[in-house]
């Protein structure tokens, strides 16, 4: 064993990498357990990778998708269960990766020189609600097949350019075989493309800069701060909870299967009931509620304009919070933070409430 | 359980730290292996359900071949005995031959050419006889497998021999 280190080591410097990762420290206080949401968001992200590969090798798109998946979900060994691993680990990618957006918005750790890792995050984000998107088609059943045909009215709705944007993305002017290939060809290729040079950025950034302290830490004298060593400490708590979110996935995809449902038909009237995945829920809902104030397709405008306007700001907020953060500018960053997420909370509710 | 060893002379501390140390090892070793194990089966199981479904087909013992009594002499019938490439030959002598089509050298599809009276692997030129199968040219180690074929009004079944 020593030997085979001993000849690796003299030629890819391995012993380098450990006095690094030795000499490494990452802040410990109250808010540490908030570090883990990178984390997990990264594991998920590497379930998504292997069990959508292994999806693939049984998934066809275009006019046999509907039927793949049947025969994926029913005929082949544990076919089910490899989907649902795919889609709760969907989920729970999306879910941590919200938790890991908000600590690090009430944490302030968008501030200087953290900003590049901010908005690559927030580009990460998007392309993950993009692979969510794109993913939900693939199956072709009833409720993929409609939730598309709404999810699409939304590009649909920007002026002037909407109407050609929302044509390329479907391949025609109604949702079919054309546009599950295409949304295959954006899942599997392009946006992993697109995803994985952006998420090696991102964590060169957050090795580069290293973690951001909460506020309330900043205060505490620069002597009194208190760290733990990268390796092995904080590996072996970032590798449990690791573990324990494997645990979680392998148990819900275990217990609680996605359902196929019946062949998307073009003809068919919407499924009663319907409604997008958790995480458009709110805009879902948003949308819905301000279609009831103003009525028409001026307000599905307006609405999407909201979104565009409160994205926008959010990604912006470095420039704005530059003081300290006690600040009346911080102060107003961590107001406009607790309302982007109550009225993200609230909608979300509503939509599973009043449906 | 937990002893403070200085309260007990029989054992020494340094080797209750050595098996408390192996016990941790073999208890976190055991439990990556159970993982490894909880995935790699089912992800094993799913990558192999084709296999496990052609080789269910590769068991049938015979075949009907319906209408193929019809067989012209001098004619071949391709079908699959299970997954595999199989072919019935009608010869002019008015026998009736059946054969695994893949050819014993590497695996190629074999042809049957009925003016030679010979069976002719195109890949590398191996050559059998058409009414016993035996390799008679080229490079096959062995001969091709023969069906039983039994022909009643309106069906011949191939059987294995």
């Amino acid at each position: 064993m020593s030997k085979i280190y001993e000849y690796l080591d003299e030629r890819l410097s391995i012993s380098d990498l450990k006095k690094f990762t030795e000499k490494k420290t990452v802040p410990n206080h109250k808010y540490s357990f908030w570090y883990y949401w990178g984390g997990i968001s990264l594991l998920c992200f590497l379930i998504q990778l292997v069990t959508g590969i292994l999806l693939m090798i049984y998934y066809k798109p275009g006019p046999d998708a509907y039927n793949s998946v049947r025969a994926l979900t029913y005929d082949v060994d544990f076919g089910w269960l490899i989907r649902s691993a795919h889609s709760w680990s969907a989920t729970i990618f999306l879910l941590s990766v919200f938790v890991h957006m908000f600590s690090v918005y009430f944490m302030k750790a968008y501030k200087k020189p953290r900003e590049f890792g901010w908005w690559s995050g927030m580009a990460l984000l998007i392309l993950g609600l993009l692979f969510g998107f794109s993913g939900y088609l693939l199956p072709m059943d009833e409720l993929s097949f409609t939730a598309t045909k709404v999810g699409l009215a939304i590009p649909e709705n920007i002026p002037v350019i909407g109407h050609a944007i929302a044509s390329l993305m479907r391949g025609g002017l109604e949702v079919s075989e054309i546009t599950v290939q295409r949304f295959f060809a954006w899942h599997a290729v392009v946006l992993p493309l697109l995803y994985l040079p952006l998420l090696m950025f991102h964590l060169w950034l957050v090795q580069k800069h290293g973690n951001a302290i909460p506020p309330s830490e900043e205060e505490v004298p620069f002597a009194q701060r208190k760290t733990i060593p990268f390796f092995p400490n904080f590996l072996m708590k970032d590798l449990a909870m690791w573990l324990f979110t494997l645990n979680v996935v392998a148990i819900m995809a275990s217990l609680f299967p996605p359902d196929l449902g019946k062949m998307a038909d073009p003809l068919g009237p919407a499924p009663v009931g319907i409604h997008p995945e958790w995480y458009f829920m709110s805009s879902f809902e948003m949308l819905k509620l301000l279609g009831k104030v103003i009525t028409g397709t001026i307000g599905e405008a307006v609405g999407i304009t909201i979104f565009t306007l409160g994205l926008v700001l959010w990604c912006l907020i470095p420039f704005y919070d530059v003081s300290s953060p006690k600040g009346l500018k911080g102060r107003r960053a961590t107001y406009f933070g607790l309302f982007c997420l109550a009225v993200l909370l609230v909608t979300t509710l509503l939509g599973y409430l009043i449906g | 359980m937990s002893k403070n060893p200085s309260s007990n002379p029989s054992i020494e501390s340094g080797d209750e730290d050595i098996s408390r140390l192996n016990f941790i090892k073999v208890a976190v070793g055991g439990m990556c292996v159970a993982y490894a194990a909880a995935i790699g089966y089912p992800v094993f199981r799913y990558l192999n359900s084709p296999v496990s479904r052609e080789a269910a087909l590769a068991s049938v013992k015979d075949v009907a071949l319906a209408g193929a009594d019809k067989l012209p002499l001098g004619a071949v019938l391709l079908f699959k005995f299970g997954p595999f490439p199989s072919m019935l030959i009608h010869h002019k002598d008015d026998s009736w031959v059946a054969f695994d089509s893949v050819c014993t050298h590497l695996g190629c599809t074999v042809q049957y050419h009925p003016e030679l009276e010979k069976i002719v692997c195109a890949c590398h030129g191996g050559q059998y006889d058409s009414h016993t199968g035996a390799n008679i040219s080229g490079p096959p180690p062995k001969p091709l497998t023969k069906f039983n074929v039994k022909v009643s009004p309106g069906t011949v079944t191939v059987t294995r021999a």
